[in-house]
C-alpha cells in the first residue's frame, strides 16, 4: 500500500475563533482621551501686596450659578464672548503696541501685556459651562496669536502648526529659530488669565 | 459524445472564504494594538465636556487622575450627588493631598516638577467641587492642570 500523505488540517472554524477574539478586543476597547485645556494654578502666597491695575486692563467675566454669561457688566451670549476677548485683548489703548490692531479706545485695555481678562464663577455652575467659557477665552487668544504668527512667517505658518512642528519630532528645519519665534508671539499676547476664587 | 458535455448548471458557484480569516486577523490585530486597559474602573458617570482648543498630554505616565462626577447606576447607594474619585474608590476633597503625595512618592524624584494633574470632571459636576479640588491642588503645590474633554465643537452639542 502507498504510503498517504498526512491530512490537511480543517481550519474551517478558524474564522470563529478569530471572530471571537475579535469581538472581545472590540468590547473592552475604550479609546481614551488624552486632550485637554492645560492651565496652570496659582500658588499660594502668604504675602498680600496688592498689586493696582487699572480697571480698564480688566476684562472681568462673570459666570454665575445659572450658567448666564455677565461680561463688562453686559450680559452675553457664549457665542459672542470670543470677539469681546479679541477686541479687549488687541485694544492697543496706549499705542505702545505696534502689531495691534485694534481701535485704541482709551476706555479699554492699554496693551496686550496689561490686558488681564479675570474668570469668576459660583459654586452652581456648571463644569460643561465653565469649560466653554475657558475654551473660548483661549480661542481669542490663539486666534490673535494666529495672526501674529502669519504676519511674522509672511502667511506660512499660523501658530498652532508652529507648536505642532516644534512638538513634531520627525518634522526638519531649525527649531532653535521656531522655539525664538514661539516665544516671542507668546510674549507678545501673553496669556493672561486670572481666577478669583 | 463526452467531449462536448454541457457544463453543470448548478447556478452560482460558492463564494471563496478561504482569506476571512486573514482579514478578521487583521482586523483583531488591530483592536489589540490599539486597546489600553483601563487602569481604574469608572464607579462615576463620566460624560467629558467638549472643547476645541485642545492640547495633547504627552508621557502618560506623568499624569495624576482625578475622576469626578455623579455615582453611576451601579453606585447608586452613594447619593446622586457629584464625588471625587481616586484609582479605585471614592474619596472626599481631603484625600486628594494623601493621593498626590503617594503618587509623587512612586516617581522618580526629577520627574516631579513636570507632573500633571488631570482632571476627568463630568459635564454636570458643578463649578464648587471643581473649585474645592482646584484649592487642594494648590495647598500641595500640584499647580499644572488640565481639564481633560473630548475634541469637538463647544457650541454643537448644548
Amino acid at each position: 500500500m502507498a504510503k498517504r500523505a498526512a491530512p490537511e488540517v480543517n481550519a474551517g472554524s478558524m474564522a470563529d475563533i478569530a471572530f471571537l477574539l475579535l469581538i472581545f478586543f472590540l468590547v473592552t476597547t475604550t479609546i481614551e482621551t488624552d486632550t485637554g485645556i492645560s492651565r496652570k494654578l496659582p500658588p499660594i502666597e502668604d504675602s498680600n501686596d496688592d498689586v493696582i491695575i487699572k480697571q480698564k486692563n480688566i476684562f472681568t467675566v462673570l459666570l454665575n450659578g445659572k450658567d448666564q454669561l455677565l461680561v463688562e457688566d453686559e450680559l452675553m451670549e457664549l457665542k459672542d464672548i470670543r470677539k469681546a476677548a479679541v477686541e479687549f485683548l488687541d485694544n492697543g489703548g496706549d499705542g505702545s503696541c505696534d502689531y495691534c490692531r485694534g481701535k485704541k479706545d482709551p476706555a479699554s485695555s492699554d496693551n496686550p501685556d496689561k490686558a488681564i481678562i479675570s474668570l469668576k464663577n459660583e459654586r452652581e455652575t456648571s463644569y460643561k459651562m465653565y469649560i466653554s467659557v475657558q475654551n473660548e477665552l483661549v480661542a481669542a487668544y490663539n486666534e490673535l496669536r494666529n495672526r501674529r504668527a502669519l504676519e511674522i512667517t509672511n502667511g506660512k505658518q499660523n501658530f498652532l502648526e508652529m507648536q505642532a512642528d516644534y512638538d513634531n519630532v520627525n518634522w526638519v528645519g531649525n527649531k532653535t529659530k521656531l522655539k525664538e519665534k514661539i516665544d516671542q508671539i507668546k510674549l507678545e499676547y501673553p496669556q493672561k488669565l486670572s481666577e478669583v476664587q | 459524445m463526452g467531449k462536448f458535455n454541457k457544463k453543470k448548471d448548478g447556478g452560482v458557484p460558492a463564494v471563496n472564504t478561504a482569506s476571512l480569516p486573514d482579514i478578521v486577523f487583521m482586523l483583531l490585530f488591530f483592536f489589540m494594538v490599539a486597546t489600553v486597559m483601563r487602569q481604574n474602573t469608572l464607579m462615576i458617570k463620566n460624560n467629558l465636556p467638549f472643547a476645541d482648543q485642545v492640547e495633547k498630554l504627552d508621557k502618560k505616565d506623568l499624569v495624576m487622575y482625578i475622576y469626578a462626577g455623579k455615582p453611576s447606576d451601579a453606585y447608586k447607594q452613594y447619593g446622586t450627588e457629584a464625588r471625587i474619585q481616586l484609582n479605585d474608590k471614592f474619596a472626599t476633597v481631603q484625600d486628594i493631598a494623601a493621593f498626590i503625595a503617594q503618587e509623587r512618592a512612586s516617581k522618580r524624584e526629577e520627574l516631579i516638577p513636570f507632573l500633571t494633574t488631570a482632571l476627568k470632571v463630568d459635564q454636570d459636576a458643578n463649578m464648587g467641587l471643581i473649585g474645592d479640588i482646584k484649592q487642594e491642588l494648590r495647598k500641595v503645590n500640584a499647580l499644572k492642570i488640565n481639564y481633560t474633554t473630548r475634541k469637538g465643537n463647544v457650541f454643537d452639542r448644548r
